[in-house]
């Protein structure tokens, strides 16, 4: 039986998100994607980081940089590991920190994104880190925020994640050094993931030598070649000789139906099992920038295995996420 | 500060006069198995040399003080931060805290609350190259290679680490 298939397309995101990213001294004011952020901007991010993440050896665990701001997570879409390591990196900064949660608040009851956001900058917020279920909001709140607030976009819809992007990068160098001479391969539902998106760009502006995307064909999106990736429909071809594994978890309550027969067939296509594991590089590392289905995705005993730095890269989220927001906080005379 | 000068001398006789002044201390009991901890960049390259010179048994700390400034909200994030590492535990132990130019005091102002927040030594002693002029906190140093006086908007700056060199920047010249 032939079938005509037509692989979804990504939701068109147009504006020029980039150039509204730094003040018009060159400084970094919002982290909303990775495109527009120079590779010297991401090492710097990258190298301010390693002295963050010096901090949390110590037996005080914080320093005074943001002492006297506030950062309000705004969480339009529930999440429970980025918000808590934005939390943390800003009480180990020393700022105060209001969390909230408008899944369940006044937004339901019909009150306007701009009213609200006007409502809390009038409790002298300097930072809105916002995580939102539509590709673009983040945008949209930095374009009508006051001069001296600062955004980060903690993942929008199916269009960024920048910051778990740089832990990524920050937990590869860490373990990988140089990124010239890898072989990074994306695995699973590069469709619906915003992760896959920020990752691919922020690889590619480090130069690594060579990025794999191994996925079903129905959850690619249409001409993710021209982002500077090789795609693979097969395991055992896509994962030979690679040195960084990156499982991304199936978006089970973003997937239309008919995309997948069935979970089981995926993890028997593209789990990764020891079996499967042992494709790759034998010193490869496995991430997973959580929360992982295990048995979906990733199979417990590799997700727990030696290879696996899934927990180290939420220990290093921290420390990127403390340093970007110095660095967007602490601009060089700044515009307040 | 006694009879203060214009010009540096240079950075090896500096280094020398600085190594006798801590000896001296040391030979007087002031310091007891004292830990050594140099500031990012100069007070590195200067806390090396006298690392080795004392033959100091724990190895040498370093601090980027990048995170204590007080100057972050007009400067921003200095553009390069580097780790900071104190290798042994600093809780009731003396310091020799080294600087290459002591000016303002505000770097070791931030200094000395990064050192409060790896533990609280039993004392904290300072040491620079060049000790100048132009104090805005209540801050002085123990043991200095030369004391200076300069003219008025007149900068030293050390270069290095090998070979260590000075240099007086003086823009009324």
């Amino acid at each position: 039986m032939a079938v005509n298939f037509v692989r979804p397309k990504i939701p068109k995101f147009t504006p020029d998100p980039w150039a509204i990213q730094f003040d018009q001294h060159g400084n970094l004011k919002h982290l909303l994607t990775i495109e527009g952020i120079s590779p010297q901007w991401i090492t710097r991010i990258l190298d301010t980081a390693e002295g963050f993440v010096s901090v949390t050896d110590r037996e005080v665990k914080k320093v005074p940089l943001l002492r006297g701001r506030t950062v309000v997570n705004l969480c339009f879409e529930s999440s429970t590991r980025t918000r808590t390591t934005f939390e943390l990196a800003a009480k180990r900064l020393s700022a105060d920190v209001l969390n909230i949660n408008l899944a369940t608040s006044a937004t339901k009851k019909g009150e306007s994104l701009l009213d609200t956001l006007r409502n809390i900058q009038a409790m002298q917020a300097d930072m809105f880190v916002v995580r939102h279920e539509q590709s673009g909001a983040p945008h949209f709140i930095a374009q009508h925020v006051e001069p001296h607030v600062s955004v980060i976009n903690a993942g929008d819809g199916w269009h960024a994640h920048p910051t778990q992007a740089l832990l990524d990068a920050f937990t590869v160098r860490r373990h990988k050094g140089d990124f010239a001479p890898l072989r990074i391969a994306i695995v699973g539902d590069v469709l619906h993931s915003r992760v896959a998106r920020s990752q691919i760009h922020v690889f590619n502006s480090l130069n690594v030598g060579e990025l794999r995307v191994i996925a079903p064909r129905t959850l690619i999106p249409q001409d993710i070649e021209h982002m500077g990736v090789r795609v693979f429909h097969d395991m055992r071809a896509g994962l030979r000789d690679v040195d960084v594994i990156i499982m991304l978890r199936l978006q089970r309550e973003r997937m239309d139906a008919g995309l997948l027969p069935s979970e089981e067939e995926f993890y028997r296509l593209y789990g990764l099992t020891e079996e499967k594991l042992a494709w790759a590089k034998p010193d490869a590392i496995v991430m997973h920038p959580g929360p992982a289905n295990r048995g979906v995705e990733i199979e417990s005993r590799v997700a727990d295995g030696p290879q696996s730095v899934i927990l180290e890269q939420v220990s290093n989220g921290i420390g990127v996420r403390m340093a970007a927001m110095s660095l967007c906080m602490g601009r060089k005379g700044g515009e307040s | 500060m006694n009879n203060p000068e214009q010009h540096p001398i240079p950075p090896q006789q500096a280094l020398e006069k600085l190594h006798q002044a801590i000896a001296l201390d040391q030979q007087r009991g002031w310091l007891n198995a004292p830990v050594m901890i140099g500031i990012h960049t100069g007070g590195v390259w200067v806390a090396q040399w006298l690392h080795q010179q004392m033959a100091l048994s724990e190895p040498l700390g370093v601090l980027d003080i990048s995170f204590y400034r007080d100057d972050f909200d007009r400067a921003g994030l200095h553009p390069t931060v580097r780790p900071s590492h104190l290798p042994c535990s600093i809780e009731g132990r003396d310091v020799i805290l080294v600087d290459d130019v002591l000016f303002t005091g505000r770097t070791v102002r931030a200094a000395l609350n990064e050192i409060f927040d790896y533990g609280r030594p039993h004392k904290v002693g300072l040491a620079v190259l060049y000790q100048r002029d132009g104090r805005e906190l209540p801050i002085c140093a123990r043991w200095s290679g030369q004391d200076l006086n300069l003219a008025p908007g007149a900068h030293i700056k050390l270069s290095g680490p090998e070979p260590l060199g000075v240099e007086l920047k003086n823009p009324n010249q």
